[in-house]
């Protein structure tokens, strides 16, 4: 006889429970040495909640109705009830305020290797504290972070979360014109880019634009050549990221820092620096995070905030091929 | 030589970048714009019955095609070719599409029975068309995003089959010269999309791996520039 468990769930036993444990206190540790007190927030939240924080009300995959009749939901990441955490209990403090977390969320993805519908998800958030001092200390935490568990390789992604959305309008392009062009960059579909920024009837030169930032990702010279295309939300969104950079510098973390200009995450409540993590051991993202800084008004309470989560199974699959790695080598 | 096959899937760091190439119908084409770049494809173009052929710079993973978004979304392989057509119905695979290669051309359709009114009468009196096809994702997402509703029946084998003994009143598939159509009586009602050759690459080997990705995607858009 079987008896089954909904798709994308698992059970973890005993010798991956260790390491993942194992795992977990190193985190914590670093998230608490920074000053980032650890929160627990339910795993259920009203629908209506979880909907405030992403308007586009994708990510909450598992909804449901309770006793009363209530719209409950599964949350999706945990930046949202972490939100509505800081206006309602924090309503007349004083900010900034630090948190940390590490607790599964819920996402009806396609079930594969690290990437389950129900993860695991450990981060920290930063609400109160404005760009460029505010993101440069969070990535210094998730740099931190990385260092503890192994992944001295690991490289964080730096990009702009804002630059297309005001480039667009810049461009006069609005719409479904504009939607589907943030759609294409989105899904990473350069091909179909090509083929939508075709269409808009722009010049030559701001046709150049659209398609050659998308591509630009490396260091500080990706700052320059930028500039070279030109337009003020370009000069903008290079400005936040060059003041970024520079405040990373001072903190020593700007060497494991890729600035990317074609980085976009499919969350919509990001503004301004995005930043995902990648380890050349393993094919997926590792976690990502940056700032939304429009996401606390929604609750009530408008303040700048930042923050990041890692994937804590890909963390521990990426442990894994490190140390398999380096095994070959020696 | 013997192909070497160490490594491990996931020893990504340095080393040749790993290529997904599509056996089958785009294979030929995929080889000739190789060669167009400098690769030296003679291994894999040979009778061998290995899987994986060192190219210089390229190590080539060859595949079935509807593999190779498989293969790149996790890493095994850094790039990869494939077909418009694949990527249409595994669309989240969580891939970068970087370069049409142009080759492959085909269009993706939907066909019925010359002069046959089954399909738009089953619509009508029964609410639904019934579609036999090897794209059922695609299939359900393009009608659905054109406000009707199919009757998807997913088969593997010839899909030309279906309409003629009654499993289904239509199909959609994949059509190059349209000879297969034709020769089976049946012809296209509607077109869904033009399919050809796409480069397609892993994430964070995008990222990780730029420079090597964005030289190769430079000299790949020069070669096949039409």
């Amino acid at each position: 006889m079987t008896n089954p468990i909904p798709p994308g769930t698992r059970d973890i036993l005993p010798d991956e429970m260790r390491e993942l444990r194992a795992l977990q206190s190193a985190l914590s540790e670093v998230f608490e040495r920074h000053g980032y007190g650890e929160v627990r927030t339910p795993t259920i939240e009203y629908g209506e909640v979880l909907a405030r924080g992403d308007e586009r009300g994708a990510p909450a995959a598992y909804r449901f109705f309770d006793e009363s009749g209530e719209l409950l939901a599964m949350r999706a990441d945990m930046t949202v009830p972490i939100a509505r955490l800081v206006a309602g209990r924090f309503a007349d403090e004083e900010p900034p305020f630090r948190f940390s977390y590490v607790g599964a969320a819920y996402r009806a993805i396609r079930p594969q290797r690290g990437q389950m519908r129900e993860f695991l998800q450990a981060g920290v958030e930063l609400v109160g504290a404005d760009a460029p001092e505010g993101t440069a200390e969070v990535m210094e935490v998730l740099s931190a972070a990385l260092d503890a568990v192994g992944l001295t390789r690991a490289v964080i992604g730096l990009g702009d979360a804002d630059l297309y959305r005001q480039l667009l309008d810049e461009l006069g392009v609005a719409g479904d014109r504009r939607q589907a062009v943030l759609d294409r960059l989105a899904t990473h579909d350069l091909v179909g880019l090509e083929a939508e920024v075709g269409s808009l009837g722009l010049g030559d030169a701001e046709r150049e634009t659209l398609l050659r930032l998308p591509g630009l990702r490396g260091g500080a010279e990706v700052l320059t050549q930028a500039r070279e295309l030109g337009g003020g939300a370009v000069e903008r969104a290079t400005a936040r990221l060059a003041a970024t950079f520079e405040a990373l510098g001072a903190r020593g973390v700007a060497d494991r820092v890729r600035l990317d200009l074609g980085l976009l995450r499919d969350l919509g409540y990001y503004t301004g620096a995005i930043v995902e993590v990648y380890d050349p051991a393993i094919g997926h993202v590792l976690g990502g995070g940056g700032r939304y800084d429009e996401l606390m008004g929604r609750f009530g309470r408008p303040l700048p905030a930042a923050g990041f989560a890692l994937y804590l199974e890909r963390v521990h699959i990426a442990q894994a091929e490190e140390e398999r790695l380096a095994r070959e080598k020696a | 030589m013997r192909a070497s096959v160490s490594g491990g899937v996931a020893a990504r760091e340095g080393g040749a970048l790993k290529l997904a190439l599509p056996r089958g119908a785009l294979f030929e084409g995929s080889l000739d714009v190789l060669d167009r770049v400098g690769i030296d494809t003679a291994q894999a173009r040979g009778d061998s019955r290995a899987l994986v052929f060192d190219a210089g710079e390229l190590r080539l993973v060859t595949m079935r095609p509807s593999d190779v978004p498989t293969y790149v979304e996790a890493g095994a392989a850094d790039v990869g070719i494939t077909g418009k057509d694949v990527l249409l119905e595994q669309h989240d695979r969580a891939v970068y599409e970087l370069l049409d290669l142009g080759f492959g051309a085909c269009r993706m359709v939907l066909a019925g029975r010359r002069g046959d009114e089954s399909l738009a009468e089953g619509e009508r009196r029964l609410g639904a068309m019934r579609i036999a096809t090897k794209y059922p994702r695609m299939t359900e997402r393009h009608f659905a995003g054109s406000g009707r509703q199919p009757e998807v029946i997913e088969v593997k084998g010839s899909v030309e089959l279906a309409p003629l003994v009654g499993l289904a009143d239509g199909i959609v598939d994949l059509v190059d010269t349209g000879r297969t159509l034709a020769e089976n009586d049946l012809e296209v009602v509607e077109e869904i999309a033009p399919c050809t050759a796409r480069l397609v690459a892993n994430r964070v080997a995008h990222k990780l791996r730029s420079a090597e990705i964005d030289d190769l995607v430079g000299r790949i858009r020069e070669a096949t520039r039409r």
